[in-house]
């Protein structure tokens, strides 16, 4: 250790050690994941003897490991960077520069919250050197977690060397918090499949944990004989209700415990630094700040059924953050406050932008696009119904796919449409899932004009933004070819005009 | 290195391609990576074919002729094609190329925003005495790339930009 060289070091930060209150959280996690299997297992009697000494080996090595870690995992907050040591036979020695830090995200899972703990992960800028672009702390004390977390967003400090420490320079500004009847849009969103998921995948999980299979309760096995008796049709309705039944109380769930106790403030992170943090959460409490200066810009997303329900989901266009969700999915005009409230800018700046539509010929390229696949899947079902008489219904049934393709075509064209702003690019696209996204223009660093031999034909194209932040590039799609490359030449002068005809050389 | 003239047709975008080809040398590395296609794809069929001798199933002596022909075809033609969409240039404040033979390509990135530059090359490039320039920015959609450079002007144009690029300071976000 460096210290033990006796180098005149003037002020050695000193390491600090992971809270050693983890060493009990991790095998309890384990513990009770065990316990109902050798609860069950001891009473049934199925499981024999060497299963439990198979799991109670694991648990041994389950604390042994956390001890290891314990010793030998160090961390320590330099004016410069973020170091952290882990490792006992393979030695880790990870270090982030403090400049670099986008992120710091905190998690508590419900064993951490019972002991007071909190899960740090630091994402940063990947550099041109071989430096880790983030590192996470599993776990420090919930105080230790939120001086990490002032600190380390903090930027001021690399250059003040926190002689003062400013918290009071602006109070924490509330911009958004929980309604309930939100609990609504729930249902409509994406999670009302994953709730799903998730219940079959517990469900399936316990039962496999045990050992049996479902068939061999008697009920089952009963059921199954007196399906076989009633017509298809009702089996299928009646599968078909218990699965929307299953998603809605599924996605309510997942609403509530995701987003209990949301809010959206804006909070001083050091002298003149602030930052936009996001906490949530019932069971596992999230929080995710996200630096101001490394804003540039937000999305407004809506999945089809939200937008059928004027629901919508505003996410921060961040650099070194690909998701970045600011607010549960809420009303629109809430999601469109949400995101000028983020940026700073009133609504008609950013997202909400009365947009310009994109010319006529796009409209016959999004039709091409979505009826071409449908009708080739047409075909083929035609074509297989032909070859298997039992299937002859499914090529009348695949009918249904053709006016369902026109009307995405047609969609997909009029969500089409981008304007530009005074600090921001506007653009928006999608039909399944609509996208409108507020970049700011000083945040793209180059551009991709793109063209296909159909396009070429129709005179359009497509110009990507290129950004660091978010997805990395933001697309403009279908535009008339002038149009495109006029919007990319306003949106940033002078980096285009040496390579427009006109410019000399 | 020539000047192309400008298709000045409302179709496509106006902006004047990018000053410099790419080295001549490319049109054969393009055509021999065809020609390996074609090895790893036909041969197989035609010893199939050999083997079987008279017995072998018709289709096969279609699709053998199929998709040597196809293969031949595009190795022949394709290449010059690329060589003369293929441009690149490189200015004081942004790096421009040009590419694509369906799908049209334009690429812009500010010097200011370069964050790495790399130069590499195959096996097949090295024996043209080719190599490929990657400029790479701080974003996630894909770095811009100059392929069948020659070697020593890639060497140079990487000095160059490297020598532009160390001169800026920030992290080019």
């Amino acid at each position: 250790m460096s210290s033990d060289l006796g180098v005149p070091v003037a002020v050695e930060t000193p390491w600090r050690r992971l809270d050693p209150r983890m060493l009990v959280v991790g095998p309890v996690t384990g513990l009770i994941r065990l316990l109902p299997v050798a609860v069950i297992l001891l009473i049934t009697g199925q499981g024999d003897v060497y299963r439990l000494w198979i799991a109670a080996a694991i648990g041994l090595l389950v604390v042994l490991a956390g001890v290891v870690r314990w010793r030998t995992t160090r961390y320590r907050i330099t004016p410069e960077r973020l170091e952290l040591h882990t490792g006992w036979l393979r030695r880790q020695r990870r270090s982030v520069p403090r400049d670099r830090i986008r992120t710091v995200d905190l998690t508590s899972k419900l064993q951490h919250r019972i002991f007071g703990l909190s899960v740090v992960e630091v994402s940063a800028a990947a550099g041109a050197t071989a430096e880790s672009a983030g590192l996470s702390l599993d776990a420090v004390s919930r105080a230790e977690a939120d001086r990490l977390r002032r600190e380390l967003l903090d930027r001021s400090a690399v250059s003040l060397a926190r002689s003062t420490p400013a918290e009071e320079a602006a109070p924490v500004q509330e911009l958004a918090r929980l309604d309930w009847a939100w609990l609504r849009f729930a249902p409509l969103t994406f999670s009302a499949l994953a709730g799903i998921g998730a219940v079959f995948a517990t469900g399936f999980n316990l039962v496999d944990d045990l050992g049996f299979s479902p068939r061999d309760l008697g009920g089952v096995g009963d059921a199954g004989a007196q399906l076989g008796a009633v017509p298809i049709w009702v089996v299928v309705l009646v599968i078909a209700a218990i699965v929307l039944l299953i998603a809605v109380v599924g996605s309510l769930a997942l609403f509530a415990e995701g987003w209990y106790g949301y809010r959206l403030t804006r909070e001083p992170a050091g002298v003149d630094a602030m930052v936009l943090r996001v906490r949530r959460g019932l069971l596992t409490r999230r929080s995710l700040s996200v630096s101001e200066s490394r804003l540039r810009g937000a999305e407004i997303v809506e999945p089809l059924l939200l937008r059928a329900g004027r629901g919508a989901q505003c996410q921060a266009v961040s650099t070194g953050l690909a998701g970045g969700l600011l607010q549960p999915p809420a009303p629109r005009a809430e999601a469109h406050r949400v995101a000028s409230a983020a940026l700073r800018e009133p609504t008609s700046e950013i997202t909400g932008a009365p947009l310009r539509h994109h010319p006529r010929a796009a409209l016959s390229r999004r039709l091409t696009r979505a009826v071409v696949p449908a009708a080739v899947v047409v075909g083929l079902a035609f074509l297989l119904g032909r070859l298997v008489p039992a299937l002859d219904w499914i090529g009348p049934t695949s009918l249904v796919l053709l006016p369902v393709a026109v009307f995405l075509g047609i969609d997909r064209y009029r969500n089409l449409g981008h304007q530009l702003t005074g600090r921001f690019l506007v653009t928006r696209q999608g039909s399944a899932v609509r996208r409108t996204v507020a970049l700011q223009r000083t945040g793209v660093i180059g551009w991709t004009f793109r063209q296909s031999l159909f396009q070429r034909r129709s005179g359009l194209i497509t110009v990507e933004a290129i950004t660091a932040a978010g997805r990395g590039a933001y697309t403009v799609l279908d535009v008339a070819a002038a149009d495109g490359v006029a919007l990319a030449d306003a949106t940033i002068p002078n980096l285009l005009a040496p390579f427009l005809p006109r410019a000399p050389g | 290195m020539a000047t192309a003239t400008v298709p000045a047709s409302p179709a496509s975008p106006p902006l004047r391609p990018p000053a410099h080809q790419v080295s001549p040398r490319a049109i054969a590395w393009w055509q021999l990576r065809q020609l390996l296609w074609l090895l790893v794809i036909v041969v197989p069929q035609v010893i199939v074919l050999l083997a079987l001798g008279p017995d072998a199933p018709t289709w096969l002596v279609v699709t053998a002729a199929g998709t040597g022909a196809v293969l031949l075809v595009y190795g022949i033609v394709v290449p010059p094609i690329k060589y003369r969409i293929h441009r690149w240039e490189i200015t004081d404040e942004a790096v421009y190329t040009m590419s694509g033979w369906l799908v049209r390509e334009w690429r812009i990135a500010p010097i200011s925003r370069v964050q790495t530059v790399d130069t590499e090359g195959g096996p097949l490039q090295q024996l043209l005495k080719l190599a490929n320039v990657t400029v790479t920015t701080a974003s996630a959609s894909g770095p811009v790339t100059i392929n069948g450079l020659d070697a020593r002007d890639a060497a140079e144009l990487a000095r160059t930009l490297t020598e532009t690029t160390q001169a800026t300071p920030g992290d080019a976000t």
